[in-house]
């Protein structure tokens, strides 16, 4: 029973370190390749971008989920929400930006992704 | 209406990237001949294709035409990815959509196909345990055929669960997966090592597993066909766009698709007809029905040189326009533009469930695993069998898509139903701060009244004149000047006919007036004062004069040869429905205030007839912001509604600023609210909306959290000790799928709502 317990205990602490103490380092850089993010699974793939600070950005998105929420992303600090139609290359254009984290996601945060601005 | 534009303006005109999708390209080789065949167009910069997508970026200035042509040429096919009508893209979408749904229901037959009859014989007392060796077969088999249809039922939530688990991130994938994967599990090991259990814990949840799946499905297509429905508003305001013109081209009227009219194109509109593209009238006179776009019912009379926009309709006669917006620049587009991103923006009540969601699927699982403890530490037999169930069910009843749908549906529906009604609403934080107004500050110029100052009344004081030749005089010396009231005494002779003549030494004297020569005649127009500095002997006629102030009129004096002749009287009318949306506001118990840069004695006048009781009268402009500053430092949740440019700054930092869309692009660009009609209703319908969509976000919120926070403690079995009562996984499965329907039917119910309660 001991054990079990123990068990327990472990998985309860993975869990805090693996969906919040954890800080993902690595971020796909779009200056240095054109970046299609793939909507599908319940993620952005990748979901982590870097984009230049102040300047404008196009990101491209592709969706292949079916499902509504993921029709649609939002990156609510700069206003942009943009419809993914299904199966097509959508480019967003996101105005410049001071360098900081910036979220987007869908209108449920099923999908999350994160712009780093540097 | 026009005006809007100032605002609305698209960010990418100019862009100088343009995507194509390439159909035919079969293999890897293709890539190459399109990359070269656009690059060697001569301002192509740059052409890069992604095969995997069929996509190809092009930079450069050039038309997308020329691309798909030259494309073409070397045996592909190409339309542009960006370029796709609203139109296209709604098609489309809802062609997914149906796709999508049909794939649910499939898949929720195939669960529920084995999940129900499994059901009906564990509830109608069927052995769900494994004891002999026949039984374990059965079982067995039943188990793989579990499998094989959480394979094709339910791969996507395995998946899912699986990408965001890699991903550090948990959503509702991870609890159903986790929630019918532990049911799955623990079964099988039934099935395979019965005797490592004790004999009242050899029960197998494989039913649960599958129903759960189905169930699930079922709610995800219900949700699809709601949010099909949900999407109205901006269906409709897309219906509203024409599908062809018919243009001038070398001399003859043509038909030609909409996308395919150009800047300055002569358009031909007959009666009957919808006006394609925004415009100005260059040959005709009709009256237009513009109620889809304003709300406002009356059909708009347009002559040469007025405007005209697309969507809305042609009623009686038939005329040419000249193209000055066309495409996605169209005041339409445009708006329908700003109605989507405001649909998908946030009020701040919906950062709540965001932030909920965000810490709710990792704390579910450690409520799960604590709650399992809990069974097996304490529980009584078979512990085993009752922390699986607990721990299940309070991962499928805790899912918070429900949660996650609560605000967006709402806000969606509100925000179209505000279009409707001809009420832009720029975001939901401005959706959400409109229902808690406690006081509206009302500009009167332009926004209580029409902004058009007319002649209202000439008094002759000099016999000797006739009214007409008083006008005449009067026009001849004010069409120097540029004040408004000016352009009104201008405006109303030109009505009657007579033309203003040359004068001669014209001198502005601010603060009282205007003198001038006329005819040898040495004329002085202006107010009291300028009589008084002159010696104008102004006789009976003060009171005449104050009469006519009192009835919200602005009187001036005429005086040839030092010696009054008349007074003529100039008044900006109240709108028509003024005084009736103002008392919508009151009665909604808002304090009204009306601000102004007029004179006290023309604001008093104006506010009495509207009945408003709060005067700022004389307001420099620079001073409205203050006003605005000093309602809210008494704790009020100010509204300002204007149309100027001296309004902005006061728009901005009032709480939610309203713009007149009739007025100035500057005001509009301050503003959190457009009112595309003149109308005050507009206010009143705006926070009439806002306050139904709020109380339906609230209700939303409140039916979502209802199934998790109650469900979750009876999930991990809190009654149990009490009652006996432990709920089944099957249960926690339908009442998720139900929350989800509650809250999109919640949201639903919001578009019968109607504003106007008159
Ligand atoms: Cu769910």
């Amino acid at each position: 029973m001991m054990i079990i317990n123990l068990i327990g205990l472990a998985l309860i602490a993975l869990i805090v370190w693996w969906f919040w103490l954890y800080k993902p380092e690595k971020a796909v850089d779009s200056s240095i390749e054109s970046i299609t993010i793939v909507v599908n699974n319940g993620v952005y793939q990748p979901s982590r971008i870097k984009v230049a600070a102040g300047k404008k950005t196009t990101l491209h998105f592709f969706r292949k989920d079916g499902s509504p929420c993921a029709a649609t992303v939002i990156f609510p600090n700069v206003e942009v929400s943009e419809e993914l139609p299904l199966e097509i290359n959508k480019s967003v254009e996101l105005p410049p930006m001071p360098s900081g984290e910036y979220p987007f996601h869908c209108p449920m945060k099923m999908y999350t992704g994160t712009l780093i601005v540097e | 209406m026009n005006k809007l534009t100032g605002k609305l303006d698209n960010p990418l005109a100019n862009k100088s990237t343009q995507e194509l999708i390439i159909e035919g390209a079969g293999c890897a080789s293709c890539v190459g001949k399109i990359e070269l065949a656009l690059k060697s167009i001569p301002d192509v910069d740059n052409a890069e294709m992604n095969f995997a997508l069929r996509t190809v970026l092009v930079t450069g200035q050039v038309s997308v035409d020329l691309l798909i042509k030259a494309i073409e040429t070397i045996g592909y096919n190409a339309k542009s990815a960006n370029e796709a009508s609203d139109d296209e893209l709604l098609d489309e979408k809802e062609i997914a959509d149906q796709k999508y749904y049909i794939r649910l229901m499939r898949q929720m037959w195939v669960a529920l196909g084995l999940g129900v009859p499994l059901m009906i014989y564990s509830l109608a007392g069927g052995p769900m345990t494994v004891d002999t060796t026949l039984e374990r077969g059965v079982w067995l088999f039943i188990g793989l055929l579990c499998a094989a249809i959480m394979y094709f039922a339910g791969k996507h939530f395995y998946v899912g669960a699986w990408k965001s688990f890699t991903n550090h991130t948990a959503n509702m994938d991870t609890l159903i997966a986790l929630g019918t994967g532990t049911a799955w599990i623990y079964s099988m090991v039934v099935v395979f090592f019965p005797m490592a259990l004790p004999e009242m814990a050899r029960h197998v949840y494989f039913e649960a597993t599958a129903m759960i799946i189905g169930l699930i499905n079922l709610g995800l297509a219900l949700e699809v066909k709601a949010r099909g429905r949900t999407s109205d508003a901006i269906k409709r305001l897309i219906g509203l766009q024409a599908k062809t013109a018919r243009v001038v081209r070398d001399k003859k009227e043509i038909d030609i698709a909409i996308e395919q009219v150009l800047l300055n194109d002569i358009v031909r509109v007959r009666p009957g007809e919808k006006i394609p593209v925004d415009g100005m009238v260059t040959q005709g006179h009709t009256s237009i029905d513009e109620s889809m776009l304003t709300g406002e019912p009356m059909p708009v009379e347009k002559f040469e040189e007025d405007e005209v926009v697309a969507g809305t309709l042609n009623k009686s006669g038939s005329i040419l326009f000249k193209a000055t917006r066309v495409g996605k620049d169209t005041a339409l587009a445009q708006i329908i533009n700003m109605v989507k991103r405001a649909q998908n923006s946030k009020p701040p009540i919906g950062r709540l469930a965001d932030i909920i969601s965000a810490y709710f699927v990792p704390v579910i699982m450690i409520t799960a695993i604590v709650s399992a403890l809990v069974w097996l530490n304490f529980g009584p037999d078979p512990a085993l069998a009752f922390a699986v169930v607990s721990a299940t069910t309070v991962l499928i009843i805790a899912c918070p898509c429900a949660l996650g749908l609560a605000t967006p549906m709402s806000v969606m529906v509100g925000v179209g139903k505000a279009a409707e009604a001809g009420v832009l609403i720029r975001n939901g934080e401005a959706l959400q701060t409109a229902s808690k107004i406690t006081a509206m500050i009302l500009d009167k110029t332009g926004t209580i009244t029409e902004g058009a100052p007319k002649v209202t009344d000439i008094v002759i004081a000099d016999n000797n004149y006739t009214e007409e030749y008083i006008l005449t005089v009067a026009s001849s010396i004010e069409s120097g000047s540029e004040h408004p009231l000016a352009q009104a005494i201008v405006d109303s002779t030109i009505e009657k006919g007579i033309d203003p003549e040359n004068v001669t030494d014209f001198h502005a004297i601010a603060g009282h007036g205007v003198e001038a020569v006329f005819n040898d005649h040495k004329l002085l127009f202006g107010n009291q004062k300028l009589m008084l500095k002159y010696g104008v002997a102004l006789n009976g006629f003060v009171a005449q004069a104050q009469q006519l102030a009192k009835e919200a009129k602005t009187p001036m004096y005429l005086a040839i040869d030092k010696k009054l002749a008349a007074i003529i009287a100039v008044s900006d009318p109240i709108k028509s429905d003024s005084i009736e949306a103002i008392k919508r506001l009151q009665a909604n118990g808002i304090r009204v205030v009306m601000l102004t840069g007029d004179n006290r004695a023309t604001a008093n006048a104006v506010a009495k007839k509207v009945g408003i009781t709060e005067v700022f009268a004389e307001v420099l402009p620079e001073d409205k912001a203050n006003k605005v500053a000093e309602l809210q430092a008494q704790g009020e949740i100010v509204g300002m509604t204007g149309d100027g440019i001296n309004d902005a700054p006061a728009l901005a930092l009032a709480n939610v600023g309203f713009a007149i869309g009739t007025g100035t692009d500057v005001a509009i660009e301050s503003a959190d609210i457009t009112l595309m009609r003149g109308s005050l209703h507009g206010l009143a319908d705006a926070i009439a909306v806002s306050k139904a969509t709020l109380r339906n976000i609230k209700q939303n919120l409140f039916g979502a959290f209802i199934y998790n926070v109650a469900g979750v403690p009876f999930a991990a079995g809190v009654l149990y000790p009490f009652f006996g009562l432990l709920l089944n996984p099957v249960i926690a499965g339908a009442a998720m799928a139900f929350s989800s329907l509650t809250v999109v039917s919640n949201a639903n119910r919001l578009r019968f709502f109607k504003p106007q309660d008159h």
